[in-house]
């Protein structure tokens, strides 16, 4: 399929976070997050929740 | 260099926090007090490496993150937790929930603003815990181990003995049920 559907756009997202996306697989989902606020949004919240993560990590959070 | 007994008093006053952490890796009590334990003696017998470059805090998070990794590279497949076939599919049900037949979700994701401030927010982490302790023990694990612990993919797929496809798919079911539950748990929305 060319168009992801949300579902496929969440796991490229995720699966962005663990490896490489190919240059086929980046367009489509950069073509879907720019139809898709609520996928948009999903992007901003797997990267908060990786940064959350990261201060977790380094010094467990704010404690 | 921090004197020894404020040292002491320092480390006594982290030693929850440093449960915790372990917990949410091992699940398992007697092997995160073993850890924790060999962290905080390997940090009081030479007190001198600690150079105050970084917190004492996180210098000890640090010790503490080889720790584990020692311990799961010494006996990770002894203390695999495995998943059953049944918690398997119920994950991918789970999945399936959250969209409607065509592949669009029933309910838009919300945007939670900046990071910087809910990064700021002790409770928000104490929220994030609670989420990750919910998580199913293999998924917490695998997602421990890359999101706390650090390792790659290459490093997890090898010690856990699971392929890459599988530990995306671990990796993603974590992604997708931590989000539900802060964004039920903190940033407050409810389920329509």
């Amino acid at each position: 399929r060319f168009f992801y559907t949300c579902k496929q756009a969440h796991q490229m997202l995720s699966e962005g976070m663990d490896r490489q996306l190919s240059v086929a697989e980046r367009a489509q989902l950069k073509l879907h997050l720019s139809m898709c606020r609520s996928c948009t949004n999903f992007s901003g919240q797997m990267r908060l929740l990786r940064e959350a993560m990261k201060k977790m990590s380094k010094d467990g959070g704010n404690e | 260099m921090t004197a020894l007994p404020e040292l002491h008093r320092q480390l006594d006053e982290m030693r929850p926090a440093l449960l915790r952490f372990a917990m949410l890796q091992l699940r398992n009590q007697t092997h995160a007090e073993d850890v924790v334990q060999e962290a905080l003696l390997a940090i009081l017998e030479k007190p001198d490496n600690f150079s105050g470059k970084s917190s004492l805090r996180t210098y000890v998070i640090g010790i503490l993150k080889f720790k584990i990794i020692d311990l799961l590279r010494l006996s990770g497949r002894e203390i695999q937790l495995a998943d059953s076939e049944d918690s398997d599919q119920s994950e991918a049900e789970l999945i399936d929930s959250l969209f409607r037949a065509d592949g669009h979700t029933h309910q838009d994701a919300s945007a939670w603003g900046s990071p910087h401030g809910t990064l700021e927010q002790k409770d928000f982490f104490r929220t994030l815990e609670i989420c990750l302790e919910k998580l199913p023990a293999q998924t917490s694990r695998v997602f421990m181990m890359r999101e706390w612990l650090e390792l790659s993919t290459e490093e997890i797929c090898k010690e856990l003995d699971i392929t890459t496809s599988n530990l995306w798919v671990l990796l993603y079911r974590a992604r997708l049920r931590l989000r539900e539950c802060l964004d039920l748990n903190w940033f407050g929305n409810l389920a329509k």
